[in-house]
């Protein structure tokens, strides 16, 4: 009996998973269908990406700065061993660009601004401003949800390469300045091994897709939330748990992808 | 223009879930020019009769025709089109809370109109003027009082000068003087723009002297109609007892329950 209570909850949870999952999507469709007046009136998207933007910028330099000295640390340690400290730029560059850039900067965009964006469009439904815009005539998802999704998903690219730009610039501190690498090769050897195509294009496509996930996510748990403040704290919690596991799978599935792109 | 009332409705039965039956056969119309009230306890289904004019929820049987369409027989353009014709007071205000007044009252025309940035300046100036709050037009709706975040909702309710609207308890919460100002605005904007009003409300005193026409609700169900004079000489125990605001009579003033002295553990004798 026990069991097969414990078998039904397993199925009932994976049936909820889906249908949840069902819904964002057709959800998802409805923000690219009336995207429309994001694009025609660019204002309102320019004013969301500052928004989203402006939430995240000092995080995302912080954080990239700290991970691009450890990086330079962990990184001179081990290439010490083999005589190549000169190589010490390639190492943190390209780890940076191609993956804890856009990884690390989505995860922190994810609870910082995607957590901010279900919390306003919850707090918007819960206090019947989006029903009072509906009545008015304005299609609450054209006007409300796509341009904070197209915000969102416009600043992503932004933000991750601020990342690793001062992840880079980290980087060269700890490496040049404290641990003594010289500074030409450093420079050099960074550029010559940075490939436009293979590295810092496919960190641009993964940060862009990282930005439809978490958008997507978070404005679907907004948009959805019970109209109460027990369900729009619980919705925000959601976003950013969901949203951060989805850009790690999202990351593997890119990673595995590129890879064998380009390897060919 | 016809005769026939703006607003009709026909047998309306609604429920938000198949278990429980919210309205029932109601029966009521609001003449063109009119400002009819809605008068009932909260919870006799007030609101969700508005939310069914607005056509935000589908009747399970019945119908709501304003100005001769039938509202859940339009699609979703017919609603809008519709929609851009009724201005709506909600009962908790809505405002936008992440733009100013100016912005609040300004938003239907910046998004249905193509007026130039100084008409709609004048527009949403007028429209502030009629409540009393042009000085206010700067300020966040985080910074405004009850009584004047309910006069901003009023004046953006009325912004593109609707022919239909509906107002959701605009006298609940509001002090002695703001309540008799409330009153007098929706009487006065009614006729100034030659637009038809439905007043949902609980407070009698306040409405029988702003309207023509009062329905009378409770479960869901229209008990009483008539004149302010006709309900306040009314003999119906019903209208008797909301009009003279008495806990006994034919509406209980408790929530059906058990025995009170058993719920407190008083044993009896
Ligand atoms: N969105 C909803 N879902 C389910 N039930 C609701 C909803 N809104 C209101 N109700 C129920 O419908 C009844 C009538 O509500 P309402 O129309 O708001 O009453 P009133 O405005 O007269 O106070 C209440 O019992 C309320 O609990
Ligand atoms: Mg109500």
């Amino acid at each position: 009996m026990a069991e097969r209570g414990s078998i039904a909850t397993v199925g009932a949870f994976t049936l909820g998973a889906i249908r949840r999952l069902g819904q964002a999507t057709l959800f998802l469709g409805q923000v690219l269908r009336h995207s429309g007046t994001s694009l025609t009136r660019p204002a309102l998207t320019v004013r969301e990406i500052y928004f989203a933007g402006a939430l995240s910028l000092i995080i995302i330099m912080v954080s990239g700065l700290f991970v691009g000295m450890v990086l330079a640390l962990q990184g001179y340690d081990t290439l010490q061993t083999y005589g190549s400290e000169e190589k010490l730029g390639v190492l943190v560059a390209l780890s940076l660009v191609r993956e804890l850039g856009p990884v690390v900067s989505a995860l922190l965009f994810a609870s910082r601004a995607g957590s901010a964006i279900t919390a306003e469009i919850g707090l918007m439904k819960a206090t019947e401003q989006i029903v009072a815009m509906d009545m008015m005539a304005v299609h609450p998802v054209a006007r409300v949800v796509a341009p904070r999704f197209w915000g969102a998903v416009l600043s992503m690219p932004l933000l991750a390469a601020l990342f690793s730009a001062m992840g880079i610039f980290g980087a060269y501190i700890v490496g040049v300045r404290l641990l003594g690498v010289d500074v030409g090769a450093f420079w050099a050897q960074m550029q010559a091994a940075v490939d436009f195509e293979q590295d810092i294009l496919n960190g641009v496509i993964k940060s862009a897709v990282f930005g439809v996930g978490i958008a997507a996510v978070a404005t679907f748990e907004g948009f959805d939330a019970p109209p109460t403040a027990e369900g729009v704290s619980r919705a925000t919690t959601r976003t950013v748990v969901h949203s951060s596991l989805l850009v790690l799978a999202l990351d593997l599935v890119l990673t595995g992808f590129m890879m064998r792109m380009w390897g060919e | 223009m016809s005769d026939a009332p703006l607003v009709e409705i026909q047998d309306l039965s609604f429920g938000y879930s198949s278990a429980r039956q919210i309205l029932s056969d109601v029966t009521l119309s609001v003449p063109r020019g009119k400002v009819v009230a809605l008068m009932g306890g909260s919870g006799c289904g007030k609101t969700t009769l508005l939310r069914l004019i607005g056509g935000q929820v589908r009747p399970d049987r019945g119908y709501v025709k304003v100005a001769g369409e039938v509202i859940h027989e339009l699609d979703q353009a017919g609603l809008y089109r519709m929609r851009r014709r009724m201005g709506m007071l909600f009962q908790f205000g809505a405002l936008f809370t992440d733009m100013s007044v100016f912005e609040n009252i300004a938003f239907q025309m910046r998004e249905h109109t193509d007026l130039p940035e100084d008409a709609i300046r004048d527009l949403v100036l007028m429209k502030l003027n009629a409540v009393g709050l042009r000085g206010a037009a700067e300020l966040m709706p985080s910074e405004l009082s009850g009584g004047m975040a309910r006069r901003v909702a009023l004046a953006r309710a009325v912004a593109l000068d609707p022919m239909l609207v509906m107002y959701d308890e605009p006298f609940a919460g509001l002090d002695p003087i703001s309540l008799g100002v409330v009153g007098q605005l929706i009487r006065r904007s009614n006729d100034a723009l030659g637009a038809t009003s439905v007043v949902v409300t609980h407070d009698v005193q306040q409405s029988l002297h702003i309207v023509d026409y009062v329905y009378l609700m409770a479960d869901g169900r229209i008990v009483a109609q008539g004149t302010p004079d006709e309900m306040r000489a009314s003999t119906h125990p019903t209208v008797h007892q909301f009009i003279h605001g008495e806990a006994d009579g034919p509406v209980a003033f408790h929530y059906p329950a058990g025995d009170y002295a058993a719920a407190l553990g008083i044993m009896h004798g």
